[in-house]
């Protein structure tokens, strides 16, 4: 018995075990914290920073990076690439996690949680693109989990509502993409309303286009490298169709990738002279721009082009891995570090540790969320009952 | 300026009048508004504030505001720049300009813009632009999403952050319940400069007019908030450029609703358009793959009668 319960215990005192039991049980403190204290007593936030890494980080980095769902869908459904169709399930899994994880993050951000649907419910604020924003996330989350539920209807062996669910494949992803692309974009253009606090070289009318071009950008980076770690991690669950597509969706994807940071790096350089902007070039700010786009946009596609005419795997799995830092930092760029540009320096923000506590929080939440799911459902393999799926 | 009791009223009558013609506008929108008509508003002469808090305690006062952390009549707190805050709707700052003996005052509080930016970001409409000319919020829809600090080119509006359950956005409502009852907003009232004027926003900009004209070099040839971010009700003169009193005199003249009315009018073209082209891009995959399946077949069948004959 005791050799047993110390096996027993073994097993489930892992690494992954520890470390993420850690972070949670944290995460519940600051949580208790955040509902009885209020904002305040839990983060920087001020009059003059009123979004911080809550808002930076797991709104607008999580919408971003979890664009794979969209972007993989339409690839398959609707542009007929069929080959690719291992990489779906994956994608709108992470997706769907992504967006959810999103949903949970706003309620710790937002004053009264409770009260999220009076947008919907109460009154409309159409005037406000934060409004379509909060639309078109609320039936996009319903959109992905439609999309996500047959692979647990499969596990539960509910064949029949599964196939009802299936039959809307094609208009849920034409649903997803006008919806990513209405929300995506709004994400941007949230910040057209500031042109006195956004640093001009990440103003820009185009802004909603650059949030846009860059999600898609964002979402096939995330399937390669996210793909990678499932790999390492789950290998042994994904089946031969699963592992022998997997180099292919590398490829294809690392190939659309190099493209659309091409068009991206172009229609970069056109804001830039559009807004006439190229004399910030030479401060500070410049520089970092400059590294953004040389560094994170420029390279990425250059390297990406590499890859792909090499067949080089390592090479466009590091390139995807770089690219989602460069979107990371785009999107902290224009909510924070390039956000209220002009006030001096104790006016503004940096996140408290608390907020950088609750954001690993909720990442890890949905790691063990994604283990748990991709450990008992066909995600990364083919359910046998279900080969018809195509 | 004074202004008698019996006029005061007349001028509130013609605003509800106003306002009760005018309802379609009382949200943001992205036409070209003038304000309300014969809406209120407040000049600031700036040249003539003495920096002495009155009006500071007075809004403190009439708004019920938690007490400040040192007394208003503690002037050692114009050593810094200071904003709005939870608890100050309005604070005066004071600002050294070169080439001026004395230093000059500046009183800052919600501007009342007449397309506010506040209200355009707000997703529940909790923001309304009144008939009054006062912007009012009502807390009792708000979220909490603070996007109206984000959008506020004046940094007015403040958040509750020590609240846990009831978190409220702060901001000067330009002592709304007092003009409704015929009553001068409470800064206006406390001021011992009359540096603060209260009136219909047109007579203002006449009276600033004035001002200019008899005192010929006193003024900056320039009100500030007839036309910034598209006007605002609360308006401002003074003797040196507007940046030199902590002014931003680089927000231009587009109302804010219009900077993100464009991106809003995509939604119902991409919404329109992007079901048609996306499904005619499925049409046409799907098309190349019956025919791709059409030559295979055929190619089959051709292989299969060939064999056939050479049987």
């Amino acid at each position: 018995m005791p050799a047993i319960a110390a096996e027993d215990a073994k097993r489930f005192f892992t690494l992954f075990n520890i470390v993420s039991a850690t972070i949670i049980i944290v995460g519940i403190v600051i949580t208790i914290l955040r509902f009885t204290k209020g904002l305040g007593a839990v983060t920087h936030l001020s009059d003059d920073n009123p979004w911080g890494l809550w808002i930076g980080f797991d709104l607008l980095v999580g919408v971003a990076l979890a664009a794979g769902g969209y972007v993989t869908s339409a690839a398959v459904y609707l542009f007929g690439m069929k080959k690719y169709h291992s990489a779906v399930r994956p994608a709108v899994l992470t997706g769907f996690l992504g967006y959810a994880l999103v949903v949970l993050a706003l309620n710790y951000d937002v004053g009264r949680p409770w009260r999220l649907p009076y947008p919907f419910i109460m009154q409309q604020g159409t005037t406000s693109v934060l409004f379509e924003v909060g639309a078109c996330v609320a039936l996009y989350l319903t959109v992905l989990f439609l999309e996500f539920v047959p692979a647990p209807l499969e596990w539960l062996g509910l064949k029949r509502v599964r196939q009802l669910v299936v039959k809307l494949t094609l208009a849920l992803t034409v649903l997803g993409v006008l919806l990513s692309t209405l929300h995506q974009s709004s994400l941007g253009a949230l910040f057209l309303l500031a042109p006195s606090k956004l640093h001009p070289l990440w103003y820009s009318p185009y802004l909603p286009v650059f949030f846009f071009v860059s999600s898609i950008v964002a979402g096939l980076s995330m399937v390669i490298f996210e793909s990678t770690l499932s790999h390492r991690y789950f290998g042994h669950k994904m089946d031969a169709t699963h592992l022998s597509e997997k180099e292919s969706v590398t490829l294809g994807f690392g190939k659309a990738a190099s493209l659309v940071l091409a068009g991206y790096f172009i229609i970069k350089i056109m804001g830039l002279a559009a807004g006439n902007n190229w004399h910030f070039l030479g401060t500070a700010y410049g520089y970092w721009f400059l590294l953004e786009v040389a560094g994170f946009i420029a390279l990425p596609s250059f390297l990406y082009a590499v890859g792909v005419r090499n067949k080089d795997l390592a090479l466009i799995k590091w390139t995807a891995a770089w690219t989602v830092i460069g979107i990371i930092l785009n999107r902290l760029t224009v909510s924070l570090i390039a956000f209220n540009w002009q006030l001096p320096s104790p006016r503004r923000y940096f996140p408290h540790l608390m907020e950088i506590a609750i954001s690993i929080f909720i990442v890890t939440l949905g790691i063990v969320v994604f283990r748990f799911i991709v450990t008992r459902m066909p995600i990364l393999y083919e359910h046998p009952a279900y080969k018809d799926a195509k | 300026m004074s202004v008698s009791r019996r006029k005061f009223l007349g001028w509130m009558g013609a605003a509800g009048m106003g306002a009760a013609a005018g309802r379609s506008a009382l949200a943001a929108g992205n036409k070209h508004f003038e304000g309300h008509p014969g809406s209120f508003g407040v000049l600031h002469d700036v040249t003539r504030c003495v920096g002495c808090r009155s009006c500071e305690a007075a809004c403190n006062e009439v708004n019920g505001l938690q007490a400040p952390d040192r007394p208003f009549t503690d002037l050692n707190v114009l050593a810094e720049k200071r904003r709005t805050t939870v608890k100050a709707y309005t604070v005066v700052n004071k600002y050294d300009v070169p080439g001026k003996a004395s230093p000059l005052f500046a009183k800052t509080q919600c501007n009342h813009c007449l397309e506010p930016a506040c209200a355009s970001a707000c997703f529940v409409r909790a923001f309304q632009k009144t008939g009054t000319g006062a912007v009012t919020y009502d807390h009792s829809v708000c979220v909490g999403c603070r996007y109206c600090l984000i959008a506020c080119p004046f940094d007015i509006p403040t958040y509750e952050y020590n609240e846990a359950l009831t978190p409220r956005v702060m901001k000067c409502t330009l002592c709304y319940p007092r003009i409704s009852k015929g009553q001068l907003p409470g800064c206006v009232e406390a001021c011992p400069m009359e540096a603060l004027t209260f009136g219909k926003r047109e007579d203002l900009i006449k009276i600033a007019r004035e001002r200019m004209r008899e005192y010929p070099g006193r003024y900056v040839d320039h009100i500030y908030g007839e036309t910034e971010m598209g006007g605002t009700s609360w308006m401002y003169i003074s003797s040196v450029p507007f940046s030199q009193v902590g002014m931003r005199e680089d927000l231009g003249v587009t109302p804010a609703p219009q900077l993100t009315s464009g991106a809003l009018a995509a939604v119902p073209i991409v919404a329109g358009l992007w079901p048609v082209l996306l499904m005619g891009i499925y049409a046409i995959s799907k098309r190349k793959e019956t025919i791709f399946q059409q030559e295979l077949d055929s190619i089959r069948e051709a292989a299969q009668s060939q064999r056939k004959e050479d049987v």
